[in-house]
């Protein structure tokens, strides 16, 4: 291999693992403030992808019969719960946030779908269709099992992401996709060619993380994410509820995923369970970084993607074998040395 | 009317019973202590009072049935608890501790600001330390971070358990100054406390919890000259 090979592959593999790094930032969002190992964030990815294809090819993307159902599910749920407990008054807020305005994204998708609708548009249109899917899946899944340990709410994550793949047959089918280029240009610096699409994808990473940390950083709902996921007991007695913080967190995990989704779209072919993939090694960089640090995340995410580069450029079609073969020592190191930290989270 | 009022209240860890039948009010403006040995069942009333147990029988605050209420609603409503693990955000700053204390009431920008300058002049060590974060802190300063903490919430009421506990005997006066002073902010204080001669002489009134019941009654200066009281609970324990 040569040096501009191996510089070559290393660019590559950067591209591939910001992709990672977006999904695993929302698996160590969500599962700090709320212990649930959010295994579906790569679902969540493929299916932004398929919905901006669909939008591409003027279909109705299929999000929008998930979304519909999952909102009429998790209102009927809500509803069904608020009237048990006595709180009639607090049903026109649930219908509000459960039906309406999951519905809105989908009303304009349902209205706009079919017409020429210019690329920054379309992919506005994807990621909010996409948002409600997470938060209304917690609502309908995880809400009942809050107080479950960490195994269980894997488990549920593990048969939820295997739902979601189902689901993803039934409502995109089976055709793979891969949308329109975001750019063309190229560049060669140094006698290695770089694709404009291979920046944009660092690019996006690099803003989005920027994002989520001025978030934490500087804003009070920000704040109040990270009191949760520091010390729920504490938080609810400042008048935080976990709840609430856990769906601003699942909905900014959705719009990392949906931009992963997004800059993915043209690079690879994306079918219905291409999540699991993506998913998978987004979770290994989320591990890498003991699922509370955001840096090694990041750090571990972008090392699972020169490793797949490299993998991908010695055996095609041994590339994911290679890739997991290499980290299973890596991840057991990990566990052990951040074991007594994860029975902190469990208590 | 009292402010908050406990009626045949019970805590029960499943077949376990923490807490029977306690009724107990507090007024407004008043400070009202609860004391008694360990596991006398102290930690499990305030615990339910701010809702983060299920409890039988009925509380009522500021007028309003709040047996079934979320915490969250609770705190909203101006019930405050400083709670006997501090509870604190140990890897946020002092400022962001403090900040937060003021979630519920985020709009009030020009209020918040105000208020928080009145902690740092009460807390002088707080002011101090406002970019330290809230784990590094010694065990006086942490107990003041939660103090001001529950401040910031603006309570009508406040929960203190045990302020005092594993602080030297000068940091343990400071607090209860500042306790005693908190009356001019117009907040009305249930104090759960082990030492029972520096409770009694900070409060009004005075109750004494033995395994999950209310044994005695009465206005802090009498239980603090009853002799029952002196011999088991004001005797060895000077407090200072
Ligand atoms: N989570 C729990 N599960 C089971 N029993 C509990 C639990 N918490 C407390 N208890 C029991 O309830 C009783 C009352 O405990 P509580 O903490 O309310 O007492 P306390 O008066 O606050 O004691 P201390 O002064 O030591 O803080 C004790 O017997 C204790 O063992
Ligand atoms: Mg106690």
């Amino acid at each position: 291999m040569t040096s501009d090979i191996a510089a070559f592959l290393t660019i590559d593999g950067i591209a591939t693992g910001a992709i990672y790094v977006l999904i695993a930032l929302g698996i160590v969002l969500i599962f700090t403030v709320t212990r649930v190992i959010f295994v579906p964030f790569g679902d969540i990815a493929a299916f932004t992808a398929l919905s901006l294809a669909a939008l591409e090819m003027k279909q109705l993307p299929g999000t929008v019969g998930l979304v519909a159902v999952l909102a009429v599910l998790a209102t009927l749920v809500e509803t069904a719960s608020l009237l048990r407990t006595g709180k009639a008054r607090q049903v026109p807020r649930a219908l509000l946030f459960y039906l309406v305005l999951p519905m809105i994204p989908v009303a304009l998708v349902w209205i706009a779908a079919g017409g020429d609708i210019p690329l920054p548009l379309r992919i506005i249109l994807a990621l909010a269709l996409i948002l409600p899917i997470a938060p209304l899946l917690d609502r309908l899944v995880f809400r009942p099992i809050a107080d479950g340990t960490v195994l269980l709410l894997l488990t549920v994550s593990v048969a939820l992401h295997f739902a979601l793949v189902g689901l993803g047959l039934l409502f995109f089918g089976p055709e793979g996709v891969r949308t329109e280029a975001l750019t063309d240009a190229v560049w060669i610096v140094g006698g290695i060619p770089i694709a404009g699409q291979s920046i944009l994808i660092v690019v996006a990473a690099i803003v989005f993380s920027g994002l989520l940390f001025a978030f934490f950083g500087f804003t009070l709902a920000g704040k109040s994410l990270h009191a949760t996921a520091v010390n729920r007991t504490g938080a609810r007695l400042m008048g935080i509820r976990p709840e609430r913080t856990g769906t601003i967190a699942y909905l900014l995990g959705s719009l990392l995923a949906g931009v992963s989704g997004i800059l993915i779209a043209p690079v690879n072919t994306m079918f219905y369970d291409s999540g699991f993939l993506l998913g998978l090694k987004a979770f290994v960089g989320a591990i890498i970084g003991g699922l509370v640090s955001f840096p090694v995340t990041a750090i571990g995410s972008l090392c699972v993607g020169i490793l797949e580069s490299f993998a991908a450029f010695q055996s095609s079609a041994f590339k994911e074998v290679i890739v997991f073969s290499i980290l299973i020592p890596v991840l057991l190191w990990r566990s052990y040395t951040s074991a007594h930290r994860e029975e902190d989270i469990d208590e | 009317m009292p402010l908050l009022a406990f009626d045949k209240v019970g805590v029960s860890y499943g077949k376990a019973e923490a807490v029977r039948g306690v009724s107990l009010a507090v007024e407004t403006g008043q400070i009202v202590t609860v004391i008694g040995p360990n596991g006398a069942g102290k930690t499990s009333l305030l615990t339910a009072a701010i809702g983060l147990l299920p409890s039988s029988g009925r509380i009522t605050f500021a007028g309003e049935n709040v047996t079934r209420l979320e915490t969250e609603r609770r705190v909203e409503m101006g019930l405050s608890l400083v709670p006997e693990q501090r509870e604190l955000f140990t890897d946020m700053s002092v400022y962001d501790n403090l900040l937060l204390g003021a979630f519920v009431r985020r709009g009030d920008k020009a209020g918040i600001r105000r208020d928080m300058g009145e902690i740092f002049d009460r807390f002088p060590r707080l002011a101090e330390r406002r970019r330290q974060l809230a784990g590094t802190l010694s065990g006086g300063e942490r107990q003041m971070l939660a103090l001001g903490r529950a401040l910031m919430t603006k309570p009508k009421l406040l929960m203190l358990d045990e302020p005092s506990l594993g602080l030297a005997p000068l940091i343990i006066r400071e607090i209860f100054v500042i306790i005693a002073s908190l009356r001019e902010l117009g907040v009305s204080i249930l104090l759960v406390e082990q030492n029972a001669k520096a409770a009694l002489e900070t409060a009004d009134f005075g109750h004494v919890m033995e395994t999950g019941e209310i044994n005695h009654s009465g206005p802090a200066g009498e239980l603090i000259n009853d002799p029952r009281l002196i011999s088991t609970y004001l005797g060895g324990n000077e407090g200072e």
